[in-house]
């Protein structure tokens, strides 16, 4: 503790009140960046935050508690299906929704998660693989209930009447993804910082010692994994408000490993990692799709270029940044201490415990 | 009855290649701990160049040599250029690593070959044998098949337990640390290991293309397979891979006729879940290591 003080003095102030003033300041500042920039970059910026969303919470799970997951996206399509039965003939709150899809997806993951206890590494892989191949057939055999291939769609939720006739339905919708992405990080911020999450990082770094200072780690394992799954609920259900459509191709297995590359390359473990993580999913896509239609090549060159630049990126970052980008600015700014003072980093020989490559 | 047996010969070579793609991912896991997400398409880029072979005139054979060694050579070079360097870091990075490797693979093959669905030749007839007036459900490119991936397991079974070569090998993959003491070039071993492991994920990749047809993501339900029927079986172990790879084809086949086609996949897959509740590292693994 001392040398977590001796470190941070910041963190005599109450947690809650820190995460909180840096949340208000976030929604200030996104709030007057989403109203500057056009409809589709609006729409752009709502699908980063709801892979926030989704991102921070499989970090949880697979960088704060050390249980890989390959089926996230499964529990993505359980709150996305839940929002568009829920909205199939009845016109539902959208709080309302949420909560139920949080609900669905964490009663589901509470079920999976007591399987999952049993399994380690590559074992636990491999069932979370079953699960993110095996819903979305799910969702293809019982069509009448999920619709079958084509899918269900959804009615986005229409921004109110007080904000005007022509206010962008864009702009409302970001709005909504913000809130929801500010709420989830504050809250999981608030949840690793207490005991709770230092008994997730127990777990991860040493199950055998864990156990013996009194953590069930069977226990700790399922929590993760509920904590995990309501964030993947939230996500799914304003992924289906957002795209309008829930169909079990948009919850394959790629989308299960485009969130796990986000938390890799954002910074495994760290919740500022999710965010870069996520601005990394949407804004390589949008600018490769551009910069392959703007150069003139044949289709089947420009068709692919997104993907293959994507998976150089994948490459690259784990050749050039191995703790990603978050790692990589934590130590960039190291740097920058040591140049500018003259003197070593104070953080030599500090054990820093939040670094999960570290220690 | 008579729909059990066609549903077990089936299964039978289907599951002779999850057995292959399952021993390719076992043997890389033993080499270098690392699960190769792109072990299928590698296959996959072979296979298209074995086709390109064949385009431009190659015999069969010969086409079907050049996809098997390329296979060899491409799993040599991604050890050595690509996982040798991140070889300490966290294991997460090595599976995103593999996972790039793929979505480039998946991403150039069209680029070079084109995307469209192609087929791919198979080395012999691929209409049932005849027994007298009686069709089996079994064809001649099946037994090719079944007996192909029998041979290799054979070899490699060989090479790993009667040759020096192997026993380094061995050696290399179950403690570096000594086996560099006692003077074994451990990087060479794990070079070769990825190399040998390729070959074998390339002749699944030969082998499954006639029936699945040539695609750039053609083989990724037969890497979800293999792996699923690699850790079916114990990661550790190679005997695990191919029963855990032919339980995963007797199932699939099972389900499928038994049930549906749609629900093959999911049946499949809840068969290896309960199976993972039981034995959670795998048929054949021999006891659960705790590392305390």
């Amino acid at each position: 503790m001392a040398i977590r003080l001796a470190r941070w003095p910041s963190r005599t102030t109450p947690t809650l009140g820190r995460h909180l003033a840096l949340a208000v300041g976030a929604a200030i500042l996104l709030l007057l960046l989403s109203s500057q920039i056009g409809a589709y970059d609006d729409y752009n910026l709502a699908e980063v935050a709801i892979f926030v969303i989704a991102v921070a919470g499989l970090n949880v799970l697979t960088g704060v508690n050390g249980q890989l997951s390959l089926g996230h996206g499964a529990l993505m399509a359980i709150g996305a299906y839940t929002t568009s039965l829920i909205l199939r003939g009845h016109d539902v709150p959208l709080i309302l929704v949420l909560v139920a899809s949080v609900a669905s997806a964490s009663l589901i993951g509470a079920v999976f998660g007591i399987a999952a206890a049993r399994l380690r590494g590559p074992y636990l892989a491999g069932a979370t693989l079953a699960l993110a191949v095996g819903l979305p057939q799910i969702a293809t055999r019982y069509s009448h209930v999920f619709g079958g291939e084509e899918g269900l769609t959804v009615t986005p939720p229409g921004p109110p009447d007080w904000l005007g006739a022509d206010f962008p339905p864009e702009r409302w919708m970001a709005w909504i993804a913000i809130a929801a992405a500010l709420v989830t990080i504050v809250l999981l911020a608030n949840l690793l910082q207490s005991s709770v999450g230092r008994s997730f990082k127990a777990v991860r770094d040493h199950e055998a010692a864990a156990a013996l200072a009194g953590i069930d780690v069977a226990r700790t394992q399922v929590h993760a994994f509920v904590v995990s799954s309501a964030c993947a609920g939230l996500a799914g259900s304003l992924f289906a408000y957002w795209s309008g459509l829930t169909a079990p191709a948009g919850f394959g297995v790629a989308l299960s490993l485009q969130l796990l590359s986000a938390i890799v390359i954002g910074g495994l473990g760290s919740l500022s990692g999710a965010v870069w993580g996520s601005i990394i999913l949407v804004i390589i896509p949008a600018l490769t799709g551009g910069l392959a239609s703007s150069l003139s090549l044949a289709s089947s060159v420009a068709n692919n270029l997104p993907l293959a630049i994507y998976g150089s990126v994948l490459v690259l970052a784990m050749l050039l940044v191995p703790n990603g980008i978050d790692g990589g600015l934590r130590r960039l700014l190291v740097l920058a201490r040591t140049r500018w003072t003259g003197a070593p980093s104070t953080h030599k020989g500090v054990v820093d415990w939040d670094d999960p490559s570290g220690g | 009855m008579q729909r059990f047996i066609v549903l077990t010969l089936n299964g039978l070579t289907e599951g002779s290649i999850y057995a292959a793609m399952a021993l390719a991912l076992v043997m890389i896991w033993r080499a270098t701990q690392v699960v190769n997400f792109a072990q299928g398409a590698m296959a996959m880029f072979t296979t298209y160049l074995a086709l390109f072979s064949l385009e431009r005139g190659a015999p069969y054979w010969m086409a079907f040599l050049v996809a098997l060694l390329c296979g060899l050579l491409l799993g040599g070079v991604i050890e050595r250029v690509l996982v040798r360097p991140v070889e300490s870091a966290p294991p997460l990075n090595i599976v995103i690593l593999t996972l790039g490797v793929l979505l480039v693979l998946e991403a150039v093959a069209p680029m070079i070959f084109g995307g469209q669905i192609r087929s791919f030749p198979a080395a012999f007839s691929i209409v049932g044998i005849k027994l007298g007036s009686l069709q089996v459900p079994f064809s001649a490119f099946d037994l090719f098949t079944l007996a192909s991936v029998v041979f290799l397991m054979v070899l490699l079974l060989l090479l790993f337990q009667k040759t020096d070569l192997g026993l380094r090998m061995r050696a290399s993959a179950f403690n570096a640390e000594v086996s560099r003491l006692l003077g074994i070039r451990v990087g060479r071993m794990l070079t070769l290991g990825w190399a040998l492991a390729s070959l074998v994920g390339a002749l699944s990749g030969l082998l499954i293309a006639p029936t699945l047809l040539l695609y750039p993501t053609y083989m990724d339900q037969v890497l979800v397979f293999g792996f699923t029927g690699a850790i079916l079986g114990g990661l550790d172990s190679p005997p695990g891979a191919v029963v855990g790879g032919l339980a995963m084809g007797f199932s699939l086949s099972y389900v499928g006729g038994y049930f549906g086609s749609d629900l093959e996949t999911v049946g499949a897959l809840v068969i290896l879940v309960a199976v993972l509740m039981v034995r959670p590292r795998g048929l054949f693994t021999l006891r659960a290591q705790r590392v305390v």
